[in-house]
């Protein structure tokens, strides 16, 4: 059961990974891209990490995928404007992704797991104690993405700032 | 080398892999800057599935706060990233990446 959904979610993510990469649509690719998402959300559900699916939900499909859509009506980019590779350099990319994907798999063939005991099973992905472990051990770096935050918004609004505002302030 | 639950953990290696070969697919495949960054995410997320995975299967909870990490700062990567799109195309009136091309030798 429990592998029959992982498979059912494995092959929906990656064909809807590759309809991102192949879609003629800009706003089709992000629409792919969301179901991407929520398939590794599912994932995440299956590895009881249901903290961390309901965070990739809200900021991933939620709140990055809109400001992609957003982006894409404010460009008002349709199919004639898409730029397209030459046949040539589109062989090219297929073909180094299919050598990358063949180091992958020669590479991890053969390695052991490091044969490391599994602790007792504990709810290590709920809200509870991924709670305490971030306000306690990560309470630094906590503060510090804030921070990041922050600074990313100014920084956006920065750039994202017409040029004749900046002329007449 | 199963997860706690009853799937092998070499499955997600497969997955992870497949998702990430994709991301960098899309990066080499398409010229369009805004479908170029999608597939960024993507990649980031193939890494996150795994995070999660190896966290699930050591049942050590500071994979999964990682990850936690890894969105706050993909989340500003987007921010960012897409105000210089939208700077660039206010510029070139394109997202096609070729047109950046000054600093090629």
């Amino acid at each position: 059961m429990t592998l029959n959904l992982f498979y059912f979610l494995s092959f929906f993510g990656v064909i809807c990974a590759l309809l991102v990469v192949f879609s003629r649509n800009a706003v089709h690719s992000v629409l792919y891209l969301i179901l991407t998402f929520f398939a590794i959300a599912g994932h995440y559900i299956l590895l009881n990490a249901q903290f961390l699916a309901a965070v990739h939900v809200i900021v991933y499909a939620g709140a990055i995928m809109v400001l992609f859509l957003y982006v894409i009506m404010l460009l008002n980019l349709n199919q004639e404007a898409e730029p397209h590779k030459s046949t040539v350099l589109k062989f090219a990319a297929a073909i180094s992704a299919g050598l990358l994907l063949t180091v992958f798999v020669g590479s991890l063939k053969g390695t052991e797991l490091m044969a490391q005991q599994q602790g007792p099973a504990t709810n290590v992905g709920l809200v509870k104690s991924l709670g305490r472990l971030l306000f306690t051990e990560y309470l630094l770096p906590f503060e510090i993405s804030s921070v990041l935050l922050l600074a990313a918004m100014v920084g956006a609004v920065m750039l994202g700032k017409s040029e004749q505002n900046t002329d007449t302030r | 080398m199963k997860t706690p639950q009853g799937i092998p953990l070499e499955y997600y290696l497969w997955l992870s892999a497949a998702l990430f070969t994709i991301g960098v697919l899309g990066v080499l495949y398409r010229r369009n800057a805004i479908i170029i960054f999608m597939c960024i995410e993507l990649m980031l997320n193939a890494v996150n599935l795994l995070l999660v995975a190896f966290s699930n299967y050591y049942n050590d909870a500071s994979g999964q706060v990682f990850v936690f990490f890894i969105m706050a700062v993909a989340a500003a990567e987007v921010a960012v990233g897409l105000a210089i799109l939208i700077m660039m195309y206010r510029n070139t009136k394109t997202t096609d990446i070729n047109t950046l091309d000054r600093l090629k030798w």
